[in-house]
């Protein structure tokens, strides 16, 4: 079972960046160069085992490839847990993108975070995420999944928190951390809901007890509901969104890597696998989620004016997309919007990255250190200081805008003809691709916005454009590849058609159908897809055109002002500016009622329960050990005690006068002794 | 040709002058004598234990670990009363009683 | 013939041995010891133990005899006459070795102990031989690990100081 070479290749995958952090936990500091090429070594060669895996994938070229390995782990009886890994092409390319994405964070990495206090620590965190995402990639069950869940979120917390000298970046890992652990919460009870009635954790034999109908009704949609607020919480979906954005006071190669990528597809990963077992009922919770968040999220990201909390509104849009395809039951699209937009994402990231800090170098030289790196306002007119960084971000750019020829278009686009095949089946639920495609319309126009801010028109400060410089080769490395990637070339293979995801992934990654009886066969939802595919083409690039255009005049030519039509939205455009007030309104219904009832309950703990009943019994129990005590003194220590060693005081006073110290005394004695001894034996 | 009890009581009395010895005399190569007496007593018992209880070489071998024994002890206990010599210009154990209180 | 030497073996080795605990000249002691020595190796040799009558010569009279006459003259002038070689309780000592021997005597009287018959064997060498080396190889170890122990105490004991 172990001899084969993708569980081999896996366990390597697997365990490789473990023994990076290990190593840079315990001695990186001590390194040459704080170790950082242990941990490069260790990606690149999980890298190069990532890319043969896939290699033999696309020669193999099966759609049902699968390997399973498992090992019982707690056997006691009834009740035994046996964890392992399933390999089949969802895991292999999803290895390939952890991979990828990695080995860019961790050579992206080497010049941006150079003469950082904690770099070896910084690198022992990468590993530790890696090794951890791997292993969610690589779990062919629950629990195991839930482990490497909660392993990736303590790393997200570390990574987040990597300065936390600063107040809001201690404050950002937190709420990362605790707002993940609402939805793992829910994940928890959906896991604990699923062995009561399956008996396994195993995604196998979960879908065959779903099948034979074990778990069904209410129940399956709460266990699936329950299994889904897990990956909320972890892609950031409304209402828990709030921790993404201030996920950004991270390393920005982190937030490529993890809040970008990887981490936040775990929930897409995580629905993706248990899209079989979601009953109707759950789907349509999962299809509101996503729906709702991907606009509601881009909405916000129209008024941001830092550079990387764009970005991650954009993230958490984008992820609402693929949510949307999961509910919408167009899985396959939704894995293939996180590939590709775990590429082109990734790079807008590094790239933002690189002009921060380029404009953190430019500020450094003029000496000012109040000026925010990261706002858009103060760039403007990079374009031909850093053309690198401009031209592979705009590769990216109208990626994620769904401009044809690039890579989000096609994925994109098999989502939204997901939803309007979805809405010709259920006329009732309209709003689904009406959130598809505006927030499609949204993104194209902030994302131009944000391009056009930063790389277009006339310096906002113009004494800072003799320093900014092209990032050094570690940066622009990921850069240019990333960049190319973010063409739809890549993932169409063999066939060159840009309107059409007709390629290698199509071909490798089919849709299975869900095993809860009632639900849509893939066939039918196929179907449905590909009548609504043109449709769905014109209506989005219909839509990009309309945000690009838009974004051109108002930002580039200068046509409109965005001043005066923001105050002309008024309050629309305060709530957006302001995230809608989500923390605010969190911090005065949830947080404070919480803290008040805990300051409630912590009166009555220490007023009533502490001072009365504990304190009471502490005055009984003086009060016995006072008795206690004095019988303890007067008759055992005085009497018992005391006596005894009176007593041996005593007779040791009388017998050292036998001790003579005179050697032939005691051997007079000894030989006494043995004659009274003899004498008295013989009688 | 002589019985059992000959020897032992020959044994007997070696032994007895021997306890006497280390019991009596002042000098520390004297006391080593007397010790040297009651193991060659021992050894007598052994050897005529070996004869009369059918000629089982056990015996032999017990009186030749003692030989050795008497050797190394011999050796050492005559270091320590060199040792003991040149701290306190004397041999007698009765003026080496430091171990008294 | 054999009956008149073995008696004076004994009474040798008896007397001998009376001189070593009573002489007031240690010299004379170790003098006497080394008839007392030459007596039990006699006695040995009634017991048919040729091997450990030799090995008494050699080791005792030959090792430690000389070695306590050694010690002897390090740590005694010849001439000095001494006061008195014994302690104060040479009284009650006495009385103790009296009571020790008659127990000891009583006991081997009355104990009724095992005997065999034997044939008087030509040689005991190879048989004491075959037995350290076999039965008591581990004893025989042992004490060889002594002897080096004794002699590197001995060494250290009597070095000079500093």
């Amino acid at each position: 079972m172990m001899d084969n070479i993708f569980i081999n290749y896996s366990l390597f995958i697997l365990f490789l960046p473990l023994g990076a952090f290990l190593v840079q936990i315990l001695i990186g500091k001590r390194l040459p160069r704080q170790g950082d090429w242990v941990s490069i070594g260790a990606i690149v060669i999980t890298l190069i085992l990532a890319i043969a895996m896939f290699v033999a994938m696309l020669l193999d070229y099966d759609p049902n490839f699968k390997q399973e390995a498992s090992f019982t782990w707690i056997d006691m009886g009834a009740f035994s847990i046996s964890l392992g890994f399933l390999v089949d092409n969802i895991t292999v390319i999803m290895l390939l993108v952890v991979a990828l994405i990695s080995t860019c964070t961790h050579i992206f990495s080497l010049e941006y975070l150079k003469g950082d206090v904690r770099y070896s620590r910084y690198y022992a965190y990468l590993g530790l995420f890696t090794f951890s995402m791997n292993g969610i990639v690589l779990a062919n069950n629950l629990v195991s999944m839930y482990m490497s869940w909660e392993l990736v979120g303590v790393s997200s917390f570390l990574l987040i928190g990597h300065w936390f000298e600063k107040d809001t970046a201690a404050d950002a890992s937190k709420k990362a951390f605790l707002t993940n652990r609402v939805g793992d919460i829910g994940f928890f009870i959906g896991i604990m809901l699923i062995y009561t009635a399956v008996g396994s954790f195993a995604f196998g034999d979960i879908f065959e007890g779903v099948a034979a109908g074990m778990i069904s009704g209410t129940t399956l949609t709460f266990a699936g509901v329950g299994l889904f607020l897990g990956a909320m919480g972890k892609s950031s979906q409304f209402p828990l969104h709030i921790w993404l954005p201030d996920a950004m006071e991270g390393p920005t190669p982190v937030s490529a890597l993890m809040h970008a990528a990887t981490m936040v597809a775990a929930g897409v990963y995580l629905s993706v696998r248990i899209f079989p077992i979601l009953t109707p009922d759950a789907l349509l919770f999962v299809a509101y989620i996503g729906g709702f968040t991907a606009i509601f999220a881009a909405t916000i990201a129209i008024t941001q004016n830092d550079i990387k909390k764009v970005l991650a509104y954009s993230t958490v849009s984008q992820l609402g997309y693929m949510i949307l395809a999961v509910g919408t039951g167009v899985y396959t699209a939704a894995f293939f919007h996180l590939l590709t937009h775990a590429m082109f994402k990734a790079n807008l990231f590094y790239g933002s990255g690189s002009v921060i800090h380029s404009m953190h170098h430019a500020l450094h030289e003029k000496h000012d250190h109040d000026t925010d790196p990261q706002d858009m306002r103060n760039m403007g007119g990079f374009k031909d200081k850093m053309p690198v960084t401009y031209w592979s971000m705009l590769l990216s750019t109208l990626a994620i805008a769904g401009v044809p020829l690039f890579s989000g278009f096609l994925s994109k686009d098999a989502i939204l003809a997901g939803t309007l095949s979805f809405a010709q089946h259920h006329p009732e639920h309209f709003l689904l691709p009406i959130f598809g495609f505006g927030a499609a319309a949204i993104t194209a126009f902030y994302m131009f916005r944000m391009m056009f801010l930063t790389f277009h028109g006339e310096p906002q400060m113009p004494e800072l454009m003799d320093d900014i410089h092209e990032s050094p080769k570690e940066m622009t490395g990921p850069l240019i590849l990333l960049g190319g990637l973010s063409v739809f070339v890549w993932y169409t293979l063999p066939y060159f058609n840009p309107i059409s995801s007709h390629g290698w992934f199509t071909d490798l990654v089919v849709p299975k159908d869900a095993v809860v009886p009632g639900n849509l066969t893939a066939h039918e939802i196929e179907e449905g897809a590909h009548h609504a595919h043109y449709l769905a083409m014109g209506l989005s690039i219909g839509v990009a055109v309309l945000g690009i255009g838009l974004s051109i005049l108002m930002y580039l030519k200068k046509v409109f002002s965005a001043e005066t039509w923001g105050s002309r939205a008024g309050f629309m455009y305060d709530w957006s500016l302001n995230k809608y007030y989500f923390d605010e309104n969190y911090n005065k219904y949830l947080y404070q009622p919480t803290l008040r009832l805990a300051n409630k309950i912590a009166w009555i703990d220490w007023e009533l329960y502490d001072k009365y009943f504990i304190n009471g019994f502490g005055r009984v129990t003086d009060w016995a050990s006072r008795v206690t005590g004095k019988f303890d003194f007067d008759a055992i220590d005085q009497t018992l005690v005391d006596g005894t060693a009176k007593l041996a005081s005593g007779l040791g006073a009388i017998f050292k006068k036998v001790q003579t110290g005179k050697l032939q005394n005691y051997v007079l004695y000894v030989t006494a002794g043995v004659i009274v001894l003899m004498i008295i034996q013989s009688f | 040709m002589h019985d059992l009890n000959t020897y032992l009581f020959v044994a007997a009395i070696l032994f007895s002058l021997g306890v006497f010895g280390v019991m009596t005399r002042r000098n520390g190569i004297a006391v080593l004598m007397g010790v040297e007496l009651i193991l060659n007593a021992a050894n007598i018992n052994f050897v005529a234990f070996s004869r009369f209880g059918g000629m089982n070489m056990d015996g032999h071998v017990f009186a030749l670990l003692v030989i050795v024994l008497a050797a190394a002890e011999a050796a050492v206990a005559l270091a320590i009363v060199i040792n003991i010599y040149n701290n306190m210009n004397t041999i007698n154990v009765d003026e080496a009683s430091a171990l008294k209180e | 013939m054999a009956e008149i030497s073995f008696w004076f073996v004994i009474s040798m080795t008896v007397l001998s041995a009376t001189a070593v605990v009573l002489s007031n000249q240690l010299i004379y002691s170790a003098m006497a010891l080394l008839f007392t020595l030459f007596g039990v190796a006699g006695i040995y040799v009634f017991l048919w133990a040729d091997f450990m009558a030799g090995v008494q010569l050699l080791v005792y009279i030959g090792g430690i005899l000389v070695l306590i006459i050694f010690g002897i003259m390090l740590t005694n002038r010849i001439s000095s006459v001494r006061l008195s070689q014994t302690n104060v309780q040479q009284g009650v000592g006495g009385a103790v070795a009296i009571w020790l021997f008659i127990l000891i005597s009583m006991v081997v009287s009355k104990t009724p102990w095992f005997t065999a018959d034997a044939v008087e064997p030509t040689g005991t060498v190879a048989e004491v031989g075959t037995l350290l080396l076999t039965k008591y190889l581990l004893p025989f170890e042992a004490i060889s690990l002594l002897l080096l122990g004794a002699l590197i105490g001995a060494a250290l004991l009597s070095r000079k100081e500093n």
